[in-house]
């Protein structure tokens, strides 16, 4: 697992999506089907691992059946780099 | 004057080759749909209706995606001469439990006697509606008639007069489902009439739309006045749209789109959401009017989407406004169509403290109105101070209108009807003051929340929020702030909690997250939360949300 990709992502998300920069997420928190983050803030989680990690999510996959934990991120961007 | 059913049996005699809209649905080839078919698929549930006893003048609510299904259902509910409205459908945030009882509250007060759906989605209804409810047909959309030869003199809808009911509108959460906007036959061709005319609608138009239908904007601007007025409709899907905006950009282009209707937010979104590689081929010289309406509208927000897209074609002088509300039918005024929307610089704490609309003075802080443009020529707008009487110019007051295109009420509910339609005139609860025929929208006087065009009533949100352990009950605060950067308002809950324990607080602060999101359907973008007799309470115990508000952008160091 990629603690530091997952961390990083954390972070872009505390800040970013919930206003809470000193939040640290786990990496097996739903993300999506909890409702922290709403389909607006995934377009915007999408550029930023397009523009951090050089790896494109195509629209269609912007949803939790794609992916809905840190983890679950992280890995697929791991897999797409790979 | 004609109703709905006499208007497509003209375009199924008189153009039933010609495409009445073309569906664009992201994986699948786009599917023109032509008069003949879609009156042929409407027809065929207008059968259904009748096979299962509905008869015409009765509600019959439809619960279906965004789809073929939904548009054929649609109209064959008109044809019928039944009465159809659209409830959102379940999406995969919201809990099952919070949209059962939505659609409980909704049935509960306008006794629909049908309800269509999809064959999986029947037990949840069912569920919802439990024993005694006024709903005596679950249709499910597998056994819809198949479709076959079209006989207008059987249908119940030519049967329908022009005064009759002919769809009812709702605003989403548990307060938006009780009330039922209720549409003539004849409201809505008076709109139409006044509004085509405004826009120039002419028969070489494309209207392009990504617009939910269950929203006066998606239905009217973006469903109902195309396809009664023949004019070509492109239709996307909201929930593709706000995952890939470039879609919208991409349809204009390639159905040379000429108009389309957004709110405020999408301006925001597509301008900063799109990248470079994603506009390779748009071509957006086409659209000569985008008309921003629905939610407050910002100059900043044309201003960003003018200079991100004018290299794609796009032209200055298709920045339109619209001021519109279901109980219209859809707009109140239209503006940029004749000649630029205007402009109108003011003095920022004239507005905030005098409630003035004041032109800006050199060194004094101000602020860019965009003028919603003049009502339509079927309507009138007052701005009324609080007793009721008209104010001159430049005063912002609430805004009241006065048409021929006016609700017929909410349907049953007389008591929320008459507290809103004085002498003929509907009090829109919306702030505003007027130069000249100009009308510029400042505010709200009701308690709502519009974030990405969706209305969303605070108390929805709050008590839900209560439901969280740790939350004083009572002690909670939901209200928007305009985020410049989105474009639109960001909703906030404030909650009063005992605890100072960093990872309680944190579990109260996930939880409340969730289950808002889970119950409305509403991301929150900041939870709050404070401690015991934080929030001020009005003296008859009711939570002042503006003071609450202002307290916390104070807090925050927002204000």
């Amino acid at each position: 697992m990629n603690t530091d990709m997952i961390q990083q992502l954390g972070a872009y998300i505390a800040t970013n999506v919930l206003k809470q920069p000193n939040r640290v997420l786990s990496p097996d928190q739903p993300l999506i089907t909890s409702g922290m983050v709403d389909s607006f803030s995934l377009v915007d989680l999408a550029l930023f691992v397009e523009d951090t990690y050089h790896v494109h999510l195509d629209d269609s996959e912007l949803n939790s059946d794609t992916f809905d934990t840190l983890a679950q991120l992280a890995a697929l961007i791991e897999a797409r780099a790979a | 004057m004609p109703t709905f059913t006499e208007t497509l049996q003209r375009s199924y005699i008189e153009c039933p080759e010609k495409v009445a809209l073309t569906v664009l649905l992201h994986g699948r080839e786009d599917q023109p749909i032509t008069y003949r078919e879609l009156i042929r698929g409407a027809a065929a549930w207008e059968r259904t209706l009748k096979r299962e006893g509905v008869q015409p003048g009765e509600v019959v609510i439809l619960i279906l995606q965004h789809s073929l299904d939904l548009i054929y259902a649609y109209w064959g509910t008109i044809l019928h001469g039944a009465i159809p409205s659209i409830m959102p459908f379940l999406t995969e945030k919201l809990l099952p439990e919070r949209y059962r009882s939505d659609l409980a509250s909704l049935v509960s007060i306008t006794r629909p006697e049908a309800v269509i759906t999809y064959r999986e989605f029947a037990p949840e209804v069912h569920t919802a509606l439990g024993s005694g409810s006024s709903v005596r047909r679950v249709i499910v959309s597998d056994e819809v008639e198949p479709v076959g030869e079209v006989d207008f003199a059987a249908f119940g809808g030519l049967q329908r007069k022009p005064e009759d009911i002919v769809l009812l509108q709702h605003s989403s959460g548990t307060t938006g489902l009780q009330k039922g906007v209720a549409l003539s036959h004849q409201a809505v061709f008076n709109q139409l009439q006044n509004y085509s005319n405004t826009l120039h609608l002419a028969p070489d138009d494309v209207i392009v739309s990504w617009l939910p239908l269950y929203h006066d904007m998606g239905l009217i601007a973006g469903f109902l006045m195309p396809i009664l007025l023949r004019v070509p409709l492109v239709i996307l899907s909201p929930f593709e749209w706000v995952r890939a905006p470039v879609r919208l950009l991409q349809a204009v282009t390639k159905y040379r789109g000429t108009l389309s209707w957004l709110p405020n937010f999408a301006y925001n979104f597509c301008a900063k959401k799109i990248r470079d590689h994603d506009l390779v081929g748009v071509n957006l010289s086409s659209w000569r009017a985008v008309s921003n309406c629905s939610e407050p509208m910002r100059y900043e927000s044309h201003v960003l989407f003018l200079q991100r897209f004018a290299p794609y074609g796009l032209k200055a002088s298709a920045l339109c406004t619209c001021y519109a509300m279901a109980e219209n039918v859809f707009a109140v005024t239209q503006g940029g169509i004749d000649a630029p929307v205007e402009l109108d610089d003011i003095d920022r704490e004239a507005m905030q403290v005098e409630r003035v609309a004041r032109p800006a003075q050199p060194g004094r802080p101000a602020l860019t109105m965009v003028s919603a443009g003049p009502p339509l020529p079927n309507v009138q707008v007052k701005v009324m101070d609080e007793h009721g009487n008209p104010l001159p110019d430049r005063v912002i007051g609430e805004l009241a209108l006065h048409s021929d295109c006016m609700l017929t009420g909410y349907y049953h509910r007389d008591d929320a009807t008459r507290k809103a339609i004085k002498d003929g005139w509907y009090y829109t609860g919306d702030y505003g003051y007027k130069v000249g025929e100009q009308v510029y929208v400042a505010g709200r006087k009701k308690d709502m929340i519009i974030v990405g065009g969706k209305n969303v009533y605070p108390m929805d949100l709050e008590e839900l929020a209560m439901e969280v352990k740790g939350v004083h009950p009572g002690r909670v605060v939901a209200f928007g702030i305009f985020n410049e950067d989105a474009g639109t308002e960001d909703v906030v809950i404030v909650a009063e909690v005992e605890t100072q324990d960093q990872a309680e607080l944190n579990r109260i602060s996930d939880e409340i997250r969730a289950v808002v999101t889970r119950g409305s359907a509403i991301a929150l973008r900041h939870v709050h939360l404070v401690g015991p007799k934080w929030l001020i309470k009005t003296s008859s115990g009711k939570t002042a949300r503006g003071a609450n508000k202002e307290k916390y952008m104070k807090e925050v160091g927002l204000a």
